[in-house]
């Protein structure tokens, strides 16, 4: 199982994309990216297209151009991405998706449009009246639209059966990675989020029949590891749904005595509660699934479930001690939500810490000062 | 150079269009003690102000309280009120000066204002939107409407994201049925709906004043002023009324010549919301090198009507989402605010752009670099990038802010004496959009 972790932090930081290279040698296909949080990777499965989330460049590239473009107070994963379309290190793919997460994601979006206007770029609108039926109807159209660029681009025309196929795929991995997010709140012992996350996250970069079986022979492997319990205080991570924190500083988390028993690393890898329907009318059977059955998140609004009562269900469900807050620097929407969450934290007696990280951090001391002082209060009151 | 002229525009539609917002506090001040008429919060950009008026209900923009909070050096104190609540230095000020007035009980005037009877959200390009309102909602413990407005992708919106808009609203007008206790009267909306189409037609000849020189007024200073009559009034005969009234005032000045100034030295498109607790620092700072704004971005957040749309009476319903969809600058999509800017260049005859990047607002500022590079690198525009914010007087730093404004217009002045342009557009510029070089 190491030499499998190994590779697949080798494949986070591979800036060349190996693996979405070779799969496209291997097979004539074509490549979208797509930016975080979700996107409906089963249409672009079903299209014959590799879908790959691509969540910036974390520390494996100086930003020269991005900086200019953006200026001051804009998160590191916008300008990252920018920078990797401005430096040529999206050559591989064939196109890039965007949805409506956040005001400088979509600005994004129109920027890359026109640097390189030689690329495919789309720009989903996710609904957010899910009160109202007419946000399936919507969606349904959304993704109908989408599936007929998806099919210009691949030549292969979208049929229900492909989508249906591509929904089991996705499913059958959903419900693997929800198994293994199972055993590391049971055992975080036996595996630890460090190396969930890379579990998880390399899924990313691969076709995704090729993950699903390594993510069974994790969920085969694991349990079985050796490990020993240690006098760790169980925590909740949130705010890292798109900016991603640098495995440095999950590592941190973990060495300074956190057990992470839930967290939102990688969010849209398990965007749905429970499996998306495999009957009916498949495009309106994921539009109705995005409203109605997926998880929350600072960038998906349903005010019929508030996104509070989703974290408090999770500390209650992991029998977690704490929320660690770590949130990406200039990430609005998790500034805003943290509000909130803090004072249902508070009524409700939950300790918690708030950490912002960046894409490039060089010193992790202060933070590491900070976990363990944190832990230190947990353990000794 | 001269010193500080503040010798602009100062005409009758400015002491109009005050007691006309003083009267909108009043109406806000009765619905505090009465209940009547409703309210109902809504934002400004892309505003559907034409459905509460249909219902007689009163519109509660909390960007108008926190600006005029801002203007009035207020804003300082609720914005570290949330602060203290938990608000991060990063989150939108406007937010963060609203919320704080909510927890000192603070209000622009000073007099009350209503608890709303709904807080609708009119989500139109701005994320930060449906954080505040859903805070809104929270602590007030009013119900909330969320109206989705699909962005926009295209020049025109698809006939799916109008259907969806229009499905929405034919929901929300049977909320406000239950809430204000009036039935919904398709005459009466279609009135509202003609009002606005009158003042939109008003609007936007008073904007293409500008286009003549000298300017009768500043589009970006002065234009603001109007802005809260276009909000507040527009579906209604007194926004008819006040409209014509500063049309024939700002065509007379046409006739006479007048400008803003007793001389027009520049021309200037101006891009972003204005540094509202410094605002009249900072509009002395162009008044002293006699620099008018013909155009401006920021006046088209509520609705842009220059380029000739209008709500239609006799499609109420679609018009209105249409005017949601794609006629506010917030929800059309970045490049479509590069063309417009160019446009303004162009036709409104401007002699450069000042981007004002506010670290409030990322729906305007993220990318504003960019919009540079497009501006001065592929079509050759003298571009000045300045930075500070709309409601946090934290982030103005005057020395530096001046000292570009300077070299700015020191730079342009130099141009025109010597009859050189200041930059050359890329050869590249017939692709309009390609800037990498």
């Amino acid at each position: 199982m190491e030499e499998l972790l190994k590779q697949c932090e080798q494949t986070l930081n591979d800036l060349s994309f190996a693996t979405v290279r070779d799969w496209k040698a291997k097979t004539g296909g074509k490549a979208v990216a797509y930016f975080p949080v979700y996107a409906p990777v089963e249409l672009l499965h079903a299209c014959e297209v590799l879908p790959v989330g691509l969540n910036g460049a974390g520390d494996n590239l100086d930003l020269q151009h991005a900086d200019a473009r953006f200026g001051s107070f804009i998160c590191s994963v916008v300008k990252s991405t920018l920078e990797m379309g401005l430096t040529e290190k999206l050559g591989c793919f064939d196109g890039f998706l965007f949805s409506s997460i956040c005001d400088s994601a979509r600005n994004l979006c129109w920027v890359m449009k026109r640097n390189l206007p030689q690329m495919y770029l789309d720009f989903l609108h996710l609904p957010h009246n899910p009160q109202s039926r007419s946000s399936v109807d919507f969606l349904a159209s959304e993704y109908r639209r989408l599936a007929r660029e998806l099919e210009k681009i691949s030549g292969v025309r979208l049929s229900p059966e492909r989508l249906r196929g591509a929904i089991a795929l996705y499913n059958r991995n959903r419900a693997l990675i929800r198994q293994l997010y199972e055993l590391r709140t049971q055992s975080p012992h036996l595996l630890r989020t460090s190396e969930l996350y890379l579990l998880v996250r390399a899924g990313n970069f691969l076709p995704v029949e090729e993950h699903t079986r390594m993510l069974e022979m994790a969920v085969e492997r694991f349990p079985w590891r050796p490990g020993k319990q240690r006098d760790s205080v169980r925590v909740v991570v949130e705010g890292s749904f798109c900016e991603q924190p640098p495995l440095t500083l999950i590592r941190l988390v973990e060495e300074a005595g956190c057990y992470v028993v839930e967290d939102d690393f990688g969010l849209g890898q398990r965007w749905f509660e429970s499996d998306v329907p495999e009957t009916g009318d498949p495009i309106e059977q994921l539009a109705d699934s995005y409203v109605n059955r997926s998880v929350y998140s600072s960038v998906r609004h349903d005010f019929r479930k508030p996104r509070w009562a989703g974290l408090e269900e999770k500390v209650r469900r992991t029998r977690a001690d704490a929320v660690l807050f770590l949130i990406a620097k200039f990430c609005e929407p998790a500034y805003f939500d943290y509000v909130m969450f803090k004072q249902k934290l508070e009524q409700s007696g939950t300790p918690h810490l708030l950490m912002e990280f960046e894409e490039k951090m060089f010193t992790f001391e202060r933070l590491r000062t900070e976990v363990e002082t944190f832990v230190e209060s947990l353990v000794f009151q | 150079m001269s010193e500080a002229v503040k010798s602009e525009y100062r005409g009758g539609i400015h002491q109009r269009q005050k007691e006309l917002m003083m009267r909108w506090y009043d109406r806000l001040a009765e619905s505090a003690a009465t209940g009547r008429p409703p309210a109902v919060s809504l934002m400004i950009s892309g505003n559907c102000v034409e459905l509460l008026e249909a219902f007689g209900m009163v519109p509660l923009y909390p960007e108008v309280n926190a600006l005029q909070l801002a203007i009035r050096h207020q804003s300082l104190e609720p914005i570290l009120a949330a602060e203290e609540m938990g608000y991060a230095a990063d989150n939108c000020a406007y937010v963060k000066a609203d919320i704080g007035c909510y927890i000192k009980g603070l209000t622009p005037t000073g007099g009350p204002l209503p608890k709303p009877a709904l807080v609708l959200c009119n989500f139109v390009g701005c994320n930060t939107y449906v954080k505040w309102f859903e805070h809104v909602s929270m602590m007030t413990g009013s119900p909330l409407y969320m109206l989705d407005i699909p962005f926009l992708r295209e020049d025109e919106p698809s006939q799916e994201a109008i259907e969806y808009v229009v499905r929405q609203l034919v929901e929300l007008a049977s909320q406000l049925e239950k809430i204000s206790g009036v039935k919904f009267d398709p005459e009466r909306f279609r009135e509202a709906v003609r009002c606005s189409a009158e003042v939109e037609g008003l609007w936007s000849e008073i904007k293409h004043l500008s286009r003549r020189h000298p300017a009768p007024f500043d589009a970006y200073f002065d234009a603001i002023t109007l802005m809260g009559p276009l909000y507040v009034y527009r579906a209604s005969r007194e926004g008819v009324e006040f409209f014509q009234a500063a049309l024939a005032e700002l065509s007379a000045k046409v006739e006479h010549k007048q400008g803003v100034y007793d001389e027009e030295k520049f021309r200037l498109v101006m891009e972003g919301p204005p540094p509202y607790p410094y605002f009249r620092t900072f509009r002395d700072m162009f008044a002293k090198w006699k620099a008018t704004a013909v155009a401006s971005t920021y006046s088209t957040v509520g609705g842009l009507w220059e380029f000739g749309f209008r709500h239609d009476p006799e499609r109420p319903f679609e018009s209105v989402a249409r005017h949601m969809l794609a006629q506010n600058v917030t929800n059309r999509n970045y490049l479509q605010r590069y063309e417009q800017i160019k446009r303004y260049v162009e036709e409104w005859e401007a002699d450069g752009v000042i981007i004002h990047f506010v670290k409030s607002c990322r729906l305007f500022s993220a990318g504003q670099g960019d919009m540079r590079d497009y501006l001065t690198r592929t079509l050759g525009i003298p571009t000045l990038y300045i930075e500070s914010d709309l409601e946090d007087p934290r982030y103005f730093s005057e020395a530096q802010i001046r000292n570009r404004i300077d070299a700015f217009f020191e730079g342009l002045e130099h141009a025109k004496a010597t009859g050189k342009r200041q930059l050359e557009p890329l050869a590249a510029a017939a692709s309009p959009l390609r800037v990498l070089g």
